[in-house]
């Protein structure tokens, strides 16, 4: 397909709007002397593109007739490749699937009910806008990107303007929060960088038959060339190396060219530069400042978009290409996202700033996802992995949805009375009716209370995850007593009692319809995919069931490629007598060679072995 | 060979020199033209005479040869001067920045009309030895190159006549200068004493014969002349420990010349530091050495039928039989040209502790390079000094691009292509980085008088198309993409994992890890300025500059920080030519 289609156009609207921007001409006061901007009119052109974006991707995606995204495939869909810098093999594709579709749906959406509630930003609009439209650019990169260097790039690009809307119109200790931030994303991503290109220079694309070439994605000119190269089989040829994302994948579960230790490596590496994005412990501690630092509408995009390109990397990068990596860490993967779960809610829990709560929370509910994504058990047959990506991904459209409206709910509070001290608030019930109901909406929906988005994506993870580790599983359920601990305490403080105690009481006013809407939108969404989970699920299930599938095959390979290993290994040890001794330097062979085993595996070895011994 | 013959011999190989030779006799031209005007009247303005020379550099060094196939080298002068791919990109380079370079001092104004004469003598007569060092094939040329390009640069760090600093920053240069080279002669005399010729490729060969019986003393000794010749290079690179004077001098001179140190001498001293390791690492196809052994055989060998036409170094038709003899046969079989890549392959397998001892002393220099470059730019609160750290870091980065092609070389060719290339790369994306940079800092000096970090503060507010302009060079610096900071930086990243795949040598991976926790290093002083001047805020104190910032300083910025935006997008056209480019010189 060609460089200009749907999909293009929908990730470079928003950058063909910001140039757009650069020219507005702003206002001049009565004498023509001082320069104003127009902010109304600079807003209002900022909100029409977000939502004209959105309404492509709505109108392209679901309304598209015959065209439109599909919900009952799994193929990459709307995918196209141009050739970009054919020196490295690099390769401007994109294209989505199941994974990826209500991610975007959930960036062009989000983004402009963050346009919406920027009306409270002051200074320096033409700059806000510009760099907010760039940012949307980015966000829709990384979904979209279905090469690796591509991906990288999209993730650097939003790195800048978020640096400077947090930097430039955040809040007393803006600076530091935003270097933080920048630094702790960028030290991740150079991690990530080095993982990118050993897989490159690991990969090749002539390992793959002429069948699964064509599924790739990849150019015709590549396609033809790996069939060139293998027709002329002296078996001696150069690898061809490669960007593409999905032939990564295919190359790291099907053919030997990512050996175990890359991929261990290259998964861990990988998987710190993604886990500094949802954020998980310890790499977490950007996200509280900046939160608190962010603006408003800028919090809005951290929490509801911004931290669900780390869950989305994990899912759709770090698993498919390096499943060693991914079977071999499952502990540290699930330990992690119990740990964030455990700390981020009693964090929450300690914090005397509503926003800081929020952010807490946000670390606490990311938690479901690293852990869904994480529950590879070594047994089974891969539902429960099944559904707990599900109830992960699933968890990053619901939290998505309510912390954006949570931070929101407590932007317009700061709006009025410009503080938020927990223990200052009381009273908004009486003051503020319409807030309060959809504020306390949405804290439920953040709470998980059944009927709501919340409620869904954490059930589902924590049923998955029984089969991988009750333990985990009972302490994953339990954090549940403490979100509703923190949040109730929070509604109680801030909505409910008597009178209002803290500081500028005078200026408390019942919200404004532009708010009003924002939020109505948000809660009713949290409803409807609260009641209707399958809206979403659908759009996912045959995505992730076919990855879940073709990692599990991978899987029941790879065990048996280990234990035919385990078996040679220990028939060369020519000791028969010494069975035990065999049986215990086959395990430290296996040590060696970078082949760490479960307990289970070795188990089944030393059967094997007695087995030789009988015969 | 009798004297007739060698003085015909000699005459057909200047004939042919001088027509490749022809950059560095334009500028040699301009140079006396800019003294005879100078005798003749003061009331000229040279800038113009100046640009005309530049441009007729870059002509002359013929730019669109770039990128064809049919660019082969060639040696010229008998050996001294090499002229390949490499020579012609890195000319156009220099030539390129040199037209950007002198229009950019007319803007800033700092050559005036009294001592305009002067600064171009000396940028084109530094010019003229930086060429000559992307070209050099023999030590003397190599020492004389980085004299010539040394000893204008001095002046030129002492161009701010009496103001202390820079007199201090110029003699600081010149005795630290004159002290590495001192060093680098005697290392040259080592070496060329150990081999018995300076010529690169004679040495290659040499090396590559009495290497494996060399005693433990002769060893040393070898060890000591690189390391010594390493030493000279380095000075000219900014290299940590040979760094010392970057910062004073950086400090001291003004931002213009600056531009000219930080970009052109270094350029040039990279291209050199290639040319002497895959000089001394491996052994060229054509070499003169290899020539004499066959010239024997050249006489007999009839010129058999065109199978396999790869055009050798001197494609001369001169009639007579005495020339034909003495140049090496114009075609060659398939068969001999398979013979002499086994011959190269032999040969080149012996010279692995050499190209092992390079790589790991680049390795080494490059590490601390980088790491003390960026640690020590973090304290900085002059601009320039601190962009003299950033200038020694990237030093550190750009010379790890050796290590790979070290490693590579010999082993895999297409390889060590690509590292060289993404040398080139990295330059190309440095040129406009640097010279943009510099250029702003020129410019903004012009206006408030000062180039003080903390003076820049809230400078968004009143001028910001530059400091928009340098946030975006200062984030290329980092290495963000999607600015052209990050291409350079990622094809060298290729390159060594490239090689680490290939070899697996730790010491790779160990400038891997180094070079990308360097990056996320070099994030807080960069972003330290940009955060003062956007979000800091505005100085009171009225600007003590005198002059404005014009529209044609700000058009002047922002062409030369549009690249650095807008490479992504036509990158294949630059790393293509970078490939080509090099493809002659590492075969």
């Amino acid at each position: 397909m060609d460089f200009f289609n749907s999909i293009t156009l929908i990730v470079f609207l928003p950058t063909i709007g910001a140039l757009a921007l650069a020219f507005f001409p702003s206002l001049k006061d009565e004498e023509g002397v001082n320069e104003a901007e127009n902010k109304n009119l600079l807003l209002m052109a900022t909100l029409a593109i977000t939502l004209i974006t959105f309404a492509v991707t709505v109108g392209v995606f679901l309304l598209g007739g015959d065209d439109r995204f599909h919900s009952n495939t799994a193929d990459m869909q709307k995918a196209f490749s141009v050739d970009w810098i054919p020196a490295f093999n690099i390769h401007f594709a994109m294209g989505l699937d199941g994974i990826s579709f209500p991610l975007i749906m959930l960036t062009t959406g989000i983004s402009a009910l963050a346009v919406g509630a920027s009306w409270s930003i002051k200074k320096h609009l033409k700059a806000y806008c510009i760099l907010f439209l760039l940012l949307e650019t980015g966000m829709l990169g990384v979904f979209l990107a279905l090469d690796f260097f591509l991906f990288y790039v999209f993730w650097e690009v939003m790195l800048l303007p978020m640096y400077f809307l947090i930097g430039i119109w955040g809040g007393p200790r803006r600076e530091y929060a935003a270097i933080k931030f920048f630094l702790y994303t960028l030290l991740g991503s150079v991690l990530m960088l080095i993982a990118i290109l050993v897989l490159y220079y690991a990969s090749d694309l002539t390992k793959l038959d002429a069948g699964t070439l064509a599924t790739l994605n990849l150019n015709e000119s590549v396609v033809s060339e790996v069939l060139a190269i293998q027709a002329d089989s002296d078996g001696n040829h150069a690898p061809m190396h490669t960007f593409n994302l999905l032939a990564l994948a295919e190359i790291g579960q099907n053919t030997d060219c990512f050996s175990p230790t890359v991929q261990w490596w290259c998964f861990l590496l990988l998987f710190i530069g993604f886990l500094v994005k949802v954020p998980s412990i310890p790499v977490h501690t950007w996200l509280p400042d900046a939160h608190v630092e962010a603006p408003t509408p800028i919090s809005m995009i951290l929490a509801g978009v911004l931290l669900k390109m780390g869950g989305y990397g994990i899912i759709r990068i770090c698993y498919p290409i390096c499943p060693v990596g991914g079977l071999e860490l499952a502990y540290l993967v699930c330990g992690l996202g119990v740990a964030s779960m455990v700390y981020g809610a009693f964090a929450a829990l300690a914090q005397k700033d509503f926003k800081r709560m929020v952010a807490y929370s946000s670390v606490s509910h990311m938690g479901y996802v690293v852990l869904g994504f994480g529950v590879w058990t070594l047994m089974g047959d891969g539902d429960y992995w099944k559904m707990g990506i599900n109830g992960a991904l699933f968890q990053m459209i619901g939290h998505g949805i309510s912390s954006a409206g949570m931070f929101f709910m407590v932007g317009i509070i700061y709006d009025r009375v410009h503080h938020r001290n927990l223990d200052e608030f009381g009273g908004l019930y009486g003051l503020m009716p319409k807030y309060t109901a959809l504020a306390m909406g949405l804290f439920f929906a953040g709470l998980g209370l059944p009927g709501l988005c919340g409620f869904i994506g954490e059930v589902l993870v924590v049923l998955s995850v029984w089969k991988f580790s009750p333990l985990l599983a009972i302490v994953s359920a339990s954090v549940v007593i403490l979100t509703a601990a923190y949040i109730l305490w929070a509604i109680q403080r801030v909505y409910l009692g008597p009178e209002y105690k803290g500081p500028h009481a005078e200026e408390i006013c019942p919200i404004n319809n532009r708010e009003f809407s924002i939020g109505a939108i948000l809660l009713s969404l949290a409803i409807l995919f609260g009641v209707f989970p399958n809206l979403i699920i659908r759009y996912m299930d045959d995505t992730v069931a076919a990855q879940v599938d073709s990692l599990n095959e991978w899987r029941v390979r790879y065990e048996a490629s280990v234990e035919q290993d385990t078996a040679t290994e220990v028939e060369e040890a020519d000791h028969p007598a010494e069975s035990v001794v065999t049986a215990l330097s086959a395990d430290v062979v296996l040590t060696d060679v970078a082949h760490p085993l479960s307990s289970m595996i070795r188990n089944e070895a030393a059967v094997v072995v007695s087995v030789n011994e009988q015969q | 060979m009798n004297f007739q013959s060698l003085i015909t011999d000699l005459t057909a190989d200047s004939q042919n020199s001088i027509m490749l030779f022809m950059p560095e006799i334009c500028l040699s031209l301009f140079i006396s033209l800019f003294l005879l005007v100078r005798l003749m009247s003061r009331r000229i303005d040279l800038f113009w005479v100046a640009l005309v020379g530049a441009v007729a550099g870059l002509i002359s060094s013929r730019p669109w040869e770039l990128g064809s196939e049919e660019l082969i080298g060639s040696e010229l002068f008998t050996g001294l001067l090499v002229h390949d791919g490499l020579t012609v990109a890195m000319r156009t380079i220099l030539m390129g920045f040199l037209v950007m370079f002198l229009i950019f001092t007319k803007i800033s104004g700092i050559p005036d009309r009294e001592d305009g004469a002067d600064i171009y003598t000396l940028i084109f007569g530094a010019t003229l030895g930086m060429c000559l060092m992307v070209s050099a094939n023999h030590l003397l040329v190599v020492f004389l190159a980085i004299e010539m390009t040394s000893v204008p640069s001095y002046v030129l760090a002492a161009l701010m006549k009496g103001r202390r600093r820079g007199s201090e920053a110029g003699l600081k240069y010149a005795i630290y200068g004159a002290g590495a080279a001192g060093i680098m002669l005697y290392g040259i005399s080592l070496l060329a004493g150990l081999t018995s010729s300076a010529h690169l490729p004679t040495i290659a060969l040499q090396l590559a014969e009495i290497l494996p019986n060399m005693s433990a003393s002769e060893q040393a000794v070898l060890c000591l002349s690189a390391v010594m010749i390493a030493a000279g290079v380095a000075f000219k690179l900014s290299v940590v420990p040979f760094h010392f004077w970057a910062p004073d001098v950086f400090h001291g001179a003004c931002a213009e010349v600056n531009a000219f140190l930080s970009i052109a001498s270094k350029a040039a001293a990279l291209a050199l530091l290639l040319r002497l390791a895959v000089g001394l690492g491996s052994v060229p196809l054509e070499t003169v050495a290899d020539r004499a052994e066959s010239q024997g055989a050249a006489a007999n060998v009839q010129l058999l039928d065109i199978q396999q036409t790869r055009p050798v170094a001197i494609v001369e038709d001169v009639a007579d039989d005495e020339a034909v003899d003495s140049a090496v046969a114009a075609v060659e079989t398939t068969d001999q040209f398979d013979d002499r890549i086994a011959r190269k392959a032999a040969k080149d397998a012996q010279l692995a502790p050499v190209r092992n001892f390079i790589a790991l002393l680049v390795a080494f220099f490059a590490v601390i390079t980088t790491t003390f470059g960026n640690l020590a730019a973090y304290g900085q609160t002059n601009i320039k000094r601190m962009l003299a750290y950033s200038t020694i870091a990237h030093a550190g980065y750009m010379i790890m691009a050796i290590c790979p092609l070290m490693a590579l070389l010999g082993v895999d060719s297409s390889g060590a292509e690509n590292a060289a290339s993404a040398l080139l790369q990295y330059i190309v994306v440095y040129v406009f980085m640097n010279l943009g940079a510099f250029a702003i800092i020129a410019f903004l000096r012009n206006y408030i008088g000062s180039e003080e970090i903390s003076d820049y503060s809230g400078m968004i507010k009143t001028r910001p198309a530059l400091v928009i302009c340098l946030a975006l060079i200062f984030f290329s610096l980092v290495g963000l993409p999607p600015l052209a900071g990050f291409l350079g930086k990622f094809a060298i990243f290729a390159s060594i994992t490239e090689a680490y795949t290939a070899t697996t040598q730790t010491y790779l991976l160990v400038i891997l890890v180094v070079a990308g926790l360097n990056t996320a290093i070099s994030l807080f002083y960069y972003l330290a300025v940009i955060k003062t001047m956007i979000m800091g805020e505005p100085t009171t104190a009225k600007p003590v500059g005198n002059l404005e910032v014009g529209k044609i300083e700000t058009a002047y910025v922002i062409a030369i920080t549009a690249p650095t935006v807008l490479l992504i997008v036509c990158w294949e056209s630059v790393a293509h030519v970078a490939q080509q480019a090099v493809v002659w010189f590492i075969a």
